[in-house]
Order: structure tokens, then C-alpha cells, then sequence
């Protein structure tokens, strides 16, 4: 007996010997928002499947931290004078993660795919003639009139990314998910070790060729300082801090604003904002139904309501916060106030005049709560106060955020399983330009839910997709803001920013509008 | 008795029956979408009808219902919507901690509650029966994750004796295993404690009025053996049966304590499968952790025999 115990004790310290060699390799350790359970980027516009894909796969283009779309798995990059040809060179060197060489061919493939998928994608194909591969490193795309999209497309920064797969892979029917997870990014993944609700992982891929260029934002050289990369599962918040406290996690993707003092106030985790662009809160009216179908009784939402009220309300602390009246984000190229300049200012008189003129009957606005996520839990109180100071009746009916993404969907009246009003949040990174935005789309039943309808909507943003002039561009989507204040899309609800959080032993975390794991490195 | 067994197990039929359509029918009633979840911000209506159209979700209940119980009727438990995988892979990979840490908590648990209940049971109306009582009392009343939050406070974070989260297999070290489940385990088995230590108590204290017990004491016995030899063993049958009934209880208890613990268990998935409409997996898991719940009562009600030869099948 006394000899078994002896066996065991030493399995027992050769095990934990055993772990410990295990973890001498460079692992980064990163608790992301959400656990992985879908893998293709393509299939869903889920952030965190997205994430993945800036992993696992190359994009032929990438913004910069200018937001400047620059070359990327591309080395040359030449447009003919008629703007109607474009014409890409692949890099040398490129290889999938199964060894064989990428070609023009497979990327071909996979910008069909992505196009099938993506609106700005769809967008672009209206004025593609052909995509061809005239030899195994050229992609040859021509135009039938002149776009700005061909660039903006292949360089978009958020879901869906047109993320380049083997052509076996890029051939699955854009509605099934790929079961072939070759890439070739600057990691690879590890099907064997994905264990959805335990972990993800990665491993670099040691023959990844990255661009000579410093790192910048998505673009640049994508070096890769680790062995490893692990996303840890822990959906509970609260033990996500505790496990970066204790050092058993390295990087907290997105901690939850009510314990940012906690994590400030540790001498061993510092606070980083990643993504400056941060978020944009948005109300999005159903102008389906009554009484929102009639644009000045949604019009009077921009005067009942004002970004403060919802920023404190959800973020709370200024320093993670903005007012913000720009739709396509501060800060960026299109930042414009054109139509906003009198709205956001809860100037509830001018609401109930709009009412009036509207012939607002006091129908109750059925307005969507969702309970159960901290950053959007607040916001439909915040909203339903202010609309009842303007006039209007609100029944806020609460329920989890997935049942408000069920019931968003739903066409029906609004007191039969409908809805009139929802609040969400948006990515600024997916809302930079009025062909990208899914809100602003305003062709009726082809629109995202809310369904609004608008020609004069949809010739505006058709002339945007064919602006190639920055400063053309620009004004078409002040054109576009203002429209979309007359006729109210959505409203804008101010911007918002979510700091990571990471030990002292990291460094060199990127910033990008996805959070990206190149260029760190482990003490 | 294997016509009893046999009986018994034939008798689990219609209940898995009504379990699979109550299930199936909760959630497909339910107003939630897996196919607007999955699709995301961005989708227009189209895109969203196309996936419910490949996930199936766009045929009758009784037509979705056809498919999916001639499938499990085959033994196949389907594919989840999400991840890609088949369910029993997923099941299969979740299996592990779930039972790992059911089996360190009821070992725990009875191996702190039965000395527990003997001695308030032995020493009744004194201080070490009040505290007894008195922790039986908080561990029925304080809730799971309180009683663990407390605990990683204290043994991980202030102390840094044992890890805050995770799990690691069996395969992985024995040393690695336990050292992350002490906590887990510890937190679930609480109420178990609390559950088991009142019951032997009371159970004991009949026995122990019994008059074979006064014979025992007469005869000299010490009364080490008179508690454990002789009532304890008289008094099992109702301890058996709490023991039993607790790892029916455990089902509630894996899903916060994994969710807590970040255990990557059958809790976990469960879950994750609920916040994600996940509809095959909820049905499997449902259907699992049922045929589970009869399985135990059929081994409380077999081990019967054991404890009392009078009772016979």
C-alpha cells in the first residue's frame, strides 16, 4: 500500500512537471468578449469571428492607422487611367498554412465568396464587369464605370473582411460554413485544441512571410513575438479580473466599464484603449409601423433626445466617453454635423411640434429593453424617459438581448410580437462610410430590419459607391447624414470607448478597430 | 430482480418520450431566432430567412419535429447550429469535468457531512450539534456563487493558494486536476454538506433510541462501533436516498458553479447553448441529464438492498 502511494505521489509530480515545461513556451493568454463557436468570417458578421479571421487569415488590403487603405498580401497595385481596370500582385513568398503556395486563383475565389456575402461586397459586384487571374500571381478586376468601392471593399477593416481562403475553401456556397480552416495569416489554428467554452488556440506560423513595413493599426508587417495565443472562455466578467489579477490571463479584451476601477486601481494591470475609434450607440426606429412610418413623428426622436443622457447612463465616466453628432464617427475622414447641428439637444418643445404635425395619435411605442448586457442595458430606460418628456407613450418591454435579436427581425404590428424602436451598439470601425453602415440602407424590404425607404436615399449612396474622389465622397455622405436626419434611419446616440486591460509583461498591443495579436510580446 | 431492473428500464422510455417533446416544444414556442443571432447586425431580411431556411427552422413543428426524433431515434443526436460539431463530440468533450467534479464534490461532501451528522447526532442538544445545525442552516441558505466568490476571494486572490478558474483533464496530471477542482468542488458541496450532515443527524437519532443500540452499549460495545457498526448502517437507507437525490440536485449546481469556475463541463454548455438558442444541443443536454436523474433513482432504489435484506425486488 505504502508503496502505491509513493507510485502515485511521483505520477503526480512528473504530471505537474510535465505541465509546467508545457507552459514555458511564449503563450499569451487573452480573455476575449465572447467564446468562439462560429469559424467562418464569411458565414456571420460576428465580431468575434472576425477576430478570428485577422488570426487565421491575409487580407489582400488593410487599413492603416490613418485609416488609409494600404497593400497588404498585395506588392503591386495599379488602377488603368479609365479607372476601369485594377490589377494586383501578389507578394512572394505567400503560403497557405498547409505548405502550397497562394495563388490569384484562390483569391479570386474568395473575393466571390465575400461579395456574395457582404453588403458593401454586393455593392461593388454592381459594377464589376470581371474578376480574372491571368497568371498565378495577378488579380485583374474589371469595372463597368468607375467605383471607389474596389479598395474600400477589399481593404474593410470590420465584418464581413474579405479574408482570403485556399480556392477549395473560398468555393463553399456562401450560406454554408467552411469546415477547411487553412489560412494564411500569422497564426495558425488549432482545430484539435478548439474546445468552444474552454479555449481557442493558436500557434504561429513559423513560415508566415510578413510585409517589410512597420506595424500600423491592421497594415504593415504582422509579426508575430509568440508561440502560442489562447482565447480563455470565461464568460464571467467578475472572474476574468480576478484571473488577470492573479496572473493566470495576460489580456482582457474588453472588461466591462463597472470594473475598470477595480483593474485601475492593481499596480500590475495597466488599462489600454486599443480601438480609438471605439463605438457608436444608435436607436433604430421600425419605420414599418405606425406611428414611425411617418418620418416627423420619427424626426421628433433627434429633438427629444440628447447623447449625455444615454452616455452617462451607460458608460458613465467621460474619460470613456464622446459626444458626438458625426454619423460616420469623429475623427475620421467623412466627419461631418451637416443636419445634425439642431438636433441631439432634448429640445422637447420642437418634438411636440413635430408630433403634432405628425398626427401622433399617443399609439404606445413599443420600445425593446435588452437586460442582460451591461454596455445596452441602460439605454431603453434612458430613451423612454425622454420620449415620454416629448409626448410620445412608450411601452419598453424587456427581455435578453438574443429575444430582442429574435424579435427585431419580426415585420408584425407592434402589439402582436413587433416592435417600434431598439437600441443597439455598433463597431465605429463597420459604420465609416454610407455604403458600409447597414443602417443607412433605405430600400425597403432589402434593408436591414427597420426596413426605411428611401430613393433619394439609395441614389445617394449609389453615387457614393461611384465616387472615387475623396473630397466627392466627402460630400456625398454629408449629403447622406443630412438625408438621413430627414428621414431618420437611425439616431446616433454618441460614441463610447472600451479600454483592454493587460499585465506589465505585455507590450507592443496594436491599435486597430479589431483587437490584434501580431506585434506582442511576452516578458 | 432483473425483471425489476428490466421493468424499470423500460419504464424510462415513455418518460424520455415526454421529456423530448416538452423540450422540443419549450423551445420551439420560445420567441427567440438562431438564425437572427447568427447572422448578425448587418443581415437584411433575406439573409436571415436564408439561414433559417438552411437550419430547417423554416418548416412546421411537427415537420422539424419528425426530423429531429427519427434522427435521435437513430441514435443521432444531430449537429450543433453553431459550432460545427457533432453533439456527442461535444458531449463527449464536456463529459469529463462535469463528472470530475460531481465525483470530488459527493466524495467531499460525504466524506465532511456523515462525521458531521454522527457527531450532532451523538452529542445532541450540545454546541457541537447547534453548529452543526447552524452551518446546515447557512449552507441550505446562501447561494452558490456567493459561497464561490467568497472562496476565490480568499484561497486565490488574498492567500494565492489555488487557481481562480479552469479545469485541466485527468490526462494532464492527477496533481493539476484536483488542484483546480478543490475549489469548485468545495463551493458546490455546501449545500450537499448541509443536505447529508441534517439528514444522518436525524436519522441517526431514531436509530439511536432504537433498543438493539441500548443492547449493543450493554454487551460493551465501544461506541465508536455502536455508531458506525450499528446505527449508522441501520440508519442508511434515508441517507442513501438524500446522497442519491443531491447528485440529481448537482445538474443545478454544475451549471452555476462551471459558469463561475470557467469548468468547461456540461453546465457550461448547457449555458452557452441557452444564450445561444442553440436548439439540438439544449434538446441532447435536456435529454441527457434526464436519463441521468432516472439512472440514479434506479441505482437509489437498487442499493436498497444493500443496507436492508428486508426489502427484496
Amino acid at each position: 500500500m505504502g508503496m502505491n502511494w509513493k507510485s502515485l505521489a511521483a505520477a503526480a509530480a512528473l504530471s505537474i512537471a510535465a505541465t509546467g515545461a508545457l507552459a514555458q513556451g511564449k503563450t499569451l493568454r487573452i480573455v476575449m468578449h465572447s467564446d468562439l463557436k462560429i469559424l467562418d468570417p464569411i458565414w456571420t458578421t460576428a465580431y468575434i469571428v472576425r477576430n478570428h479571421g485577422y488570426m487565421v487569415y491575409d487580407t489582400l488590403f488593410a487599413t492603416d492607422a490613418d485609416g488609409q487603405i494600404k497593400p497588404q498580401m498585395v506588392d503591386k497595385y495599379d488602377v488603368s487611367a479609365d479607372q476601369l481596370t485594377h490589377t494586383m500582385t501578389l507578394r512572394d513568398g505567400l503560403l497557405w498554412h498547409d505548405g502550397a503556395p497562394v495563388t490569384a486563383e484562390d483569391c479570386v475565389a474568395s473575393i466571390k465568396r465575400w461579395a456574395a456575402k457582404d453588403a458593401m461586397g454586393q455593392k461593388m459586384m454592381t459594377f464589376v464587369d470581371s474578376i480574372a487571374s491571368p497568371d498565378a500571381k495577378t488579380i485583374v478586376i474589371k469595372l463597368k464605370s468607375p467605383t471607389g468601392l474596389v479598395l474600400a471593399g477589399l481593404g474593410k477593416p470590420s465584418s464581413n473582411v474579405p479574408f482570403m481562403m485556399p480556392k477549395r475553401v473560398a468555393e463553399t456556397d456562401p450560406n454554408t460554413q467552411i469546415s477547411d480552416f487553412t489560412g494564411s495569416g500569422p497564426f495558425m489554428f488549432k482545430r484539435d485544441e478548439w474546445k468552444p467554452g474552454d479555449k481557442t488556440v493558436y500557434v504561429k506560423f513559423d513560415k508566415y512571410k510578413p510585409r517589410a513595413e512597420p506595424p500600423s493599426s491592421l497594415a504593415g508587417g504582422k509579426v508575430v513575438n509568440v508561440d502560442r495565443v489562447e482565447w480563455r472562455a470565461i464568460s464571467d466578467q467578475q472572474q476574468a479580473v480576478n484571473a488577470l489579477l492573479a496572473g493566470e490571463i495576460d489580456i482582457i479584451e474588453a472588461p466591462t466599464h463597472d470594473l475598470l476601477p477595480l483593474l485601475k486601481a492593481d499596480k500590475n494591470v495597466t488599462l489600454y484603449d486599443w480601438n480609438p475609434l471605439g463605438n457608436q450607440y444608435t436607436l433604430r426606429p421600425n419605420a414599418t409601423q405606425k406611428p414611425f412610418d411617418n418620418p416627423k413623428v420619427r424626426e421628433a426622436l433627434w429633438y427629444a433626445f440628447n447623447q449625455k443622457d444615454f452616455l452617462d447612463a451607460t458608460i458613465g465616466n467621460p474619460d470613456y466617453y464622446k459626444e458626438c453628432k458625426a454619423m460616420f464617427i469623429c475623427g475620421t475622414p467623412l466627419e461631418t454635423n451637416r443636419g445634425l447641428e439642431d438636433k441631439l439637444t432634448s429640445n422637447f418643445a420642437k418634438a411636440r411640434e413635430l408630433l403634432k404635425e405628425g398626427g401622433y395619435d399617443g399609439t404606445p411605442i413599443v420600445l425593446l429593453h435588452s437586460t442582460d448586457l451591461a454596455v445596452l442595458t441602460n439605454l431603453a430606460p434612458v430613451a423612454k424617459s425622454l420620449m415620454e418628456k416629448a409626448g410620445f407613450k412608450v411601452d419598453m418591454q424587456s427581455m435578453d438581448w438574443q429575444t430582442v435579436v429574435a424579435r427585431r427581425v419580426k415585420k408584425d404590428p407592434a402589439n402582436a410580437g413587433g416592435w417600434h424602436a431598439m437600441l443597439t451598439s455598433w463597431v465605429s470601425a463597420d459604420i465609416l462610410n454610407p455604403v458600409a453602415a447597414a443602417f443607412f440602407n433605405a430600400s425597403c424590404d432589402k434593408a436591414p430590419f427597420g426596413w426605411p425607404c428611401d430613393e433619394k436615399m439609395e441614389k445617394l449612396r449609389d453615387d457614393y459607391a461611384r465616387a472615387t474622389d475623396p473630397a466627392k465622397q466627402k460630400e456625398i455622405a454629408a449629403e447622406v447624414q443630412q438625408r438621413a436626419a430627414e428621414i431618420t434611419t437611425h439616431i446616433n446616440l454618441g460614441q463610447w470607448y472600451q479600454p483592454g486591460a493587460h499585465r506589465p509583461n505585455v507590450s507592443g498591443w496594436l491599435k486597430a478597430p479589431a483587437p490584434v495579436f501580431w506585434n506582442i510580446s511576452l516578458k | 430482480m432483473i425483471a425489476y431492473v428490466l421493468r424499470r428500464v423500460l419504464a424510462t422510455i415513455p418518460v424520455m418520450l415526454v421529456v423530448a417533446v416538452f423540450v422540443f416544444l419549450m423551445l420551439r414556442l420560445s420567441p427567440a431566432d438562431p438564425a437572427a443571432i447568427i447572422a448578425g447586425d448587418s443581415a437584411t431580411t433575406e439573409q436571415v430567412a436564408e439561414i433559417r431556411s438552411r437550419l430547417g427552422l423554416d418548416q412546421p413543428i411537427l415537420s422539424q419535429f419528425v426530423i429531429w426524433f427519427g434522427k435521435l431515434a437513430r441514435g443521432d443526436l444531430g449537429e450543433s447550429f453553431f459550432f460545427k460539431k457533432s453533439i456527442v463530440e461535444l458531449i463527449g468533450e464536456r463529459i469529463e469535468p462535469t463528472l470530475s467534479l460531481a465525483f470530488v464534490t459527493i466524495v467531499l461532501a460525504v466524506a465532511i457531512a456523515i462525521p458531521l451528522g454522527v457527531l450532532a447526532a451523538y452529542r445532541q442538544g450540545s454546541w457541537v450539534d447547534r453548529i452543526v445545525m447552524g452551518f446546515s442552516v447557512l449552507g441550505f441558505s446562501v447561494p452558490v456563487f456567493v459561497i464561490g466568490y467568497l472562496l476565490i476571494y480568499l484561497f486565490a486572490i488574498k492567500l494565492g493558494w489555488l487557481p481562480v478558474q479552469g479545469y485541466q483533464r485527468i490526462a494532464q496530471g492527477v496533481g493539476g486536476w484536483l488542484e483546480r477542482l478543490i475549489l469548485p468542488a468545495l463551493t458546490l458541496s455546501v449545500i450537499y454538506v448541509a443536505l447529508v450532515a441534517r439528514m444522518t443527524r436525524t436519522s441517526l437519532l431514531e436509530v439511536l433510541s432504537e433498543d438493539y443500540i441500548r443492547t449493543a452499549r450493554a454487551k460493551g460495545q465501544i461506541e465508536l462501533k455502536v455508531l458506525f457498526r450499528h446505527a449508522l448502517k441501520n440508519a442508511a437507507v434515508p441517507i442513501v436516498t438524500v446522497v442519491g437525490l443531491g447528485v440529481a440536485l448537482l445538474i443545478g449546481g454544475v451549471v452555476v458553479t462551471e459558469s463561475v469556475y470557467t469548468i468547461p463541463g456540461l453546465g457550461r454548455l448547457t449555458v452557452d447553448a441557452v444564450l445561444a438558442r442553440d436548439y439540438p444541443v439544449i434538446q441532447a443536454v435536456i435529454l441527457l441529464f434526464s436519463f441521468v436523474y432516472v439512472l440514479i433513482n434506479l441505482l437509489i432504489d437498487l442499493s436498497y438492498t444493500l443496507f436492508d435484506p428486508r426489502i427484496r425486488y
